[in-house]
Formats: structure tokens, sequence, C-alpha cells
């Protein structure tokens, strides 16, 4: 890594490449410049995840007085969207771990348990080690729940066994599904891929892990003796239509079997079996290697609280916010942000940066009595990697339009390695600047 | 893309290098130029003799960028996909020449003084 008689070349080429991704996946604010506000407001941040430690840096640094509280019980923070680099052979699981408390400004204070019950009425949090919290602001920022018992026969304890894999779980579970993944483009045979029918956080890495899976099998001259299915949850891959009909011809293009209105809703470790439900009944699939992506809903205590949607996303419990103003629809001082927020679209770091100064502006508006025209536009991102070395930069907002950061210069839907370059480079750092509230 | 400011970018190079790195190079970058420009005042002229080794030296360089880059990104030639891949694979490449060149250059300048005038 260290080249010392070559600092102005490193420095130059790395740097420019972190000013591009910078620009290109997590563009958006410049950090909080504002003048610091004087309030004594009680403000509670459920969450030390992208979202929460963002918000607490930024409001430490713009509120002047406040009394801000963390409650989060994980020592550790986790950069997921690492995840598939380690489910990839490219990083170690390490590569998505550094400390909670590292990320945390002084005169903050973390509450090291977890939310237990909350009262919206009262305005308090119960949390997981006896302790009341009162608040004159909430803000929602729990992450999600990953209901492996949502398919029946799946746990966590199964992740690196017989096959299985699934890259959500966590650091040391990507990279258990990197061994098997390994193994299985090894000896070759059939690859089942699909996702939940839930909201999940970013739907593009089903994909991803898909593409990857074939890279290592051609790589290793084991594509012919296998067999790639992807079963889609509904009658498309993506829900942005014209990333769909992209994805749509590189899965023809990479010959894999493409099966629509499959969602699985049992597995057998024993008989390497899936089962997936279909309109026309249930219907199994064998395999030798599968990426099992569960059900996904907000935590127990967001779905018993009472602030989530009862009409929308059912049984998921996503909390009722504006998707504009990420404000909740029927309690003013509350606010969501990151995977829970119950919003058509944005569960990714890259939202995670757009959405939390919108958060910020609006919750230090209502502070000072004011009002702010700051919404959040439904933006997201995903770098989709289509192989080792290339990906597609994707961004797109709520009306499924394609917003890309450096129009005719980086295509959206071309498959270029400027774009795995990006993420491959840029991203941790510019999630890092993030979670400091510096970018 | 909204208002990128000079902090953002700042911030995202400390973060991918560690601060003190970052600052570290910032500083040798700084002092190999400053002394670029030293021999260059001193010397009060391009000695062309020297700028001939630097320019051998710039292919070694260009070289070097591209396949450090490749190394540290786990990607090479074949992922070339598009014109802008090129751009950038080609743009890495000129800054390390041009970076070998800055360097051989200014330590052959240091090392051996100016060029003594033809006799």
């Amino acid at each position: 890594m260290d080249f010392p008689d070559i600092p102005t070349t490193r420095r130059a080429l790395l740097g420019a490449l972190a000013a591009g991704g910078t620009a290109a996946l997590l563009p958006g604010e410049a950090p909080a410049q504002h003048r610091a506000v004087q309030t004594s407001a009680n403000i509670v941040i459920l969450g030390a995840g992208a979202a929460g430690t963002a918000l607490a840096n930024r409001l430490s640094a713009r509120l002047d007085g406040a009394n801000i509280t963390v409650i989060d019980p994980r020592q550790r923070h986790l950069y997921q969207p690492g995840f598939t680099l380690i489910a990839a052979g490219l990083k170690p699981s390490g590569y998505s771990v550094s400390q909670t408390a590292d990320w945390l400004p002084r005169g903050v204070t973390w509450v090291e348990a977890g939310a237990a019950a909350i009262d919206p009425e009262a305005q308090n949090v119960e949390t997981t080690d006896g302790q009341t919290l009162a608040y004159d602001y909430l803000i929602l920022a729990t992450g999600l729940e990953l209901n492996y018992e949502g398919i029946e026969g799946m746990s966590r304890e199964l992740i690196g066994q017989n096959g299985i894999g699934s890259v959500y779980a966590g650091p040391e579970e990507a990279a258990a599904t990197w061994r098997e993944m390994d193994r299985f483009t090894e000896e070759g045979g059939v690859g089942l891929f699909s996702r939940p029918a839930t909201g999940m956080k970013c739907a593009g890495a089903p994909l991803k892990y898909t593409f990857l899976t074939d890279h290592y099998l051609r790589e290793k001259g084991n594509r012919s003796r296998s067999e790639i299915i992807y079963a889609a949850h509904s009658d498309t891959l993506f829900g942005v239509p014209i990333v769909n009909e992209k994805v749509r011809m590189l899965y023809a293009d990479r010959g894999f079997n493409t099966v629509y209105n499959h969602v699985m809703t049992a597995i057998d470790p024993g008989r390497k079996v899936a089962t997936f439900a279909t309109p026309e009944g249930d219907v199994e699939i064998e395999y030798d290697f599968t990426n099992v992506i569960p059900p996904m809903r907000a935590p127990a205590a967001i779905r018993e609280s009472g602030l989530s949607w009862e009409d929308r996303w059912v049984g998921q419990g996503w909390a009722e916010v504006d998707q504009y103003t990420l404000r909740h629809a029927r309690y003013p001082n509350v606010f969501a942000a990151g995977d829970v927020a119950g919003v058509p679209k944005g569960k990714t770091a890259a939202s995670v940066k757009w959405q939390v100064p919108v958060v910020e502006d609006q919750l230090v508006a209502q502070i000072v009595g004011d009002t702010t025209d700051h919404i959040y536009s439904g933006y997201t991102s995903c770098p989709l990697i289509t192989r080792v070395g290339r990906a597609m930069l994707i961004e797109f907002d709520y009306n499924n339009n394609l917003v890309p950061s450096f129009p005719g210069l980086i295509a959206p839907l071309e498959e270029l390695w400027i774009s795995w370059l990006i993420k491959e480079v840029a991203l941790k750092a510019t999630y890092q600047a993030m979670l400091r509230g510096r970018a | 893309m909204e208002n990128p400011s000079l902090g953002m970018f700042i911030a995202v190079f400390e973060e991918v290098f560690g601060k003190t790195l970052f600052w570290a190079m910032v500083a040798a970058a700084a002092i190999v130029t400053v002394l670029y420009l030293y021999v260059l005042i001193r010397d009060r002229s391009v000695s062309w003799r020297k700028f001939l080794l630097a320019q051998v030296s710039m292919p070694f360089g260009a070289v070097l960028a591209v396949v450090f880059l490749w190394n540290v990104t786990h990607s090479g030639f074949g992922d070339i996909g598009g014109p802008v891949d090129l751009l950038v694979l080609l743009g890495v490449a000129a800054i390390g020449a041009i970076g070998a060149a800055i360097l051989v250059y200014t330590i052959q300048s240091l090392i051996q003084g100016p060029d003594r005038p033809p006799q």
C-alpha cells in the first residue's frame, strides 16, 4: 500500500477517485454550517446506525444546550454496504466493523440498551434495562429486523453450512457466505437466488450477489456446469422500470434462468430444497448454493408502539412518516430516518445521506417555531455490481427518474470500471464522513 | 450534485487514508512541489539534461500508478467498460507520469546541483 516515492501520484489518483465517488454516490448537502440554535429540548434518538449516528453528530453541532440521548445496545457499528464485498471474498469481515463509541460526539448521552417500548402519547421511551426516558422530540433510526424465522426451516445458525449463505445477516455471516459461495463456484451446480416480498434494504443487493456468483463460476471455468436461477418476488427484477429492463437484458446475457412471482416460504437444508409460494401454488426448487434473504420488518418496539403504518406495508411495521418531510403523520414531534422509515424508497446508506439533513432541518425549524421547504426526494443509490471490476452507478428518486450525479459522463445503465472504483474506494470513506456529520 | 464543499472532500480524503497519513501526504506533496520550484528558481533555467532522465521515468510512473490502482481495487484492464473508463485510465497514467517526472527532476537537482555552464 505504501508508495513513499510517488506521493504526488498516489495522493492525486486516489484523491481524484474519492472526490468523484463522493459526488457521485452520496451527493448532498455540505455539512451543517448554521449558527447554533439555543434550546433545552430533550431529543431521543433510537439507534446508533448510519442515520442515528449522523443525526447525533449533526444535531449536537447545530443545537446548543439540547439534551441528546442515543439508545442502542450494540457496541459494534456495522458498515452494511461492505457486506457484499465481504461476501465476494474481496474484504475481510473486519472491513465493516467499527466501534459505536468512536462515532458518537461528546456531549451526547449513549444509553447502551435497546428500546423496549415507546409511548408517543406520554412522550417517553422505555429501555430494555428498565429506564424510562422522556423526550420532546423522538427520532426513530432503529434500522430493521431480519426475520429469518419468516422462512420455515431457516435460522441464522444455518448460514455458512450446506450451501446456505445470507449476505445481510452480518459481517461474519457475509464471510461465511463467501466460504460457501467459493466452494460452490469450485464445484458448480445450481445456484438459487431470490428476494423477499417485503420492503427491504438495498434491493439491488440480491441482484449483485447473483452477478458475483456468476463471475466466479466463469473465472473458475465452471459456468457451463452450473445453472443460475433467480426467483423474483414479483413480475419485475427491480422497482425502477428503466433499471428493471436493463437488468432483464443483463440476466439474459449472462444466461440466468429467471422465474417471476416466486416468494421463498420454506427451506429444507437437509434436502437442499427451497419452497416458493407462486400464483400457481407452492413450487420446490433444488439448490447447491443459495443466498437466503429473509423477510424484513421494523423492530418489535416500533411495530408495537402505534407509530407504524396500519394500511400500508401491513405487518411490516414501518414508521408512518410523510415521505418528503420524514415527520410522523400523527405525532409531529417524531421523525424517522433510515431503514425504519415507511417511505416508498430509500433503505440504503445513500438514502440516509439525503434523509439526515432533511430531518435535521425539519426538526430545528420546529424547535425555533419556523418551517423549512427542505424535503427528501426519495434519492436512493445503488452501485449495482455486475462482476468483480464493473458496476452500474444507479441513482433514482420517488418518481423512478434516474438522477445521475454525472449526466453524460458516468452513464447509469452501463457496466463501468469507474462505478466499481467508486464502490471500492470512495464509498466507505464517504459513509464515515457522513457519520461524523461532515458529508 | 448539490453544494459539494471543499470541507466535505477533505473529510472524505481523511477517511480514505486516515487523518495522519492524509495530511502527511499533503505535506510530502507540498514539500516536493516547493523543492521543485526552489531548484527551478535557484538554477534559473530548466536543465534539459536532467529533464531527459525525468522523461525516462514517466512511463514507469504511469505504469506504477495504474498497476497500483488495479491492485487496491481488485480490477484490471479487462474491466474497461466505456469511454469514461479509458479517460480515467489515461488520467491516472498521466498523473503517475507527471508525478514521477517532477520527483525525479527535483531529486536530481537537489543531489547534483545546477548544471555547469558549458566550458
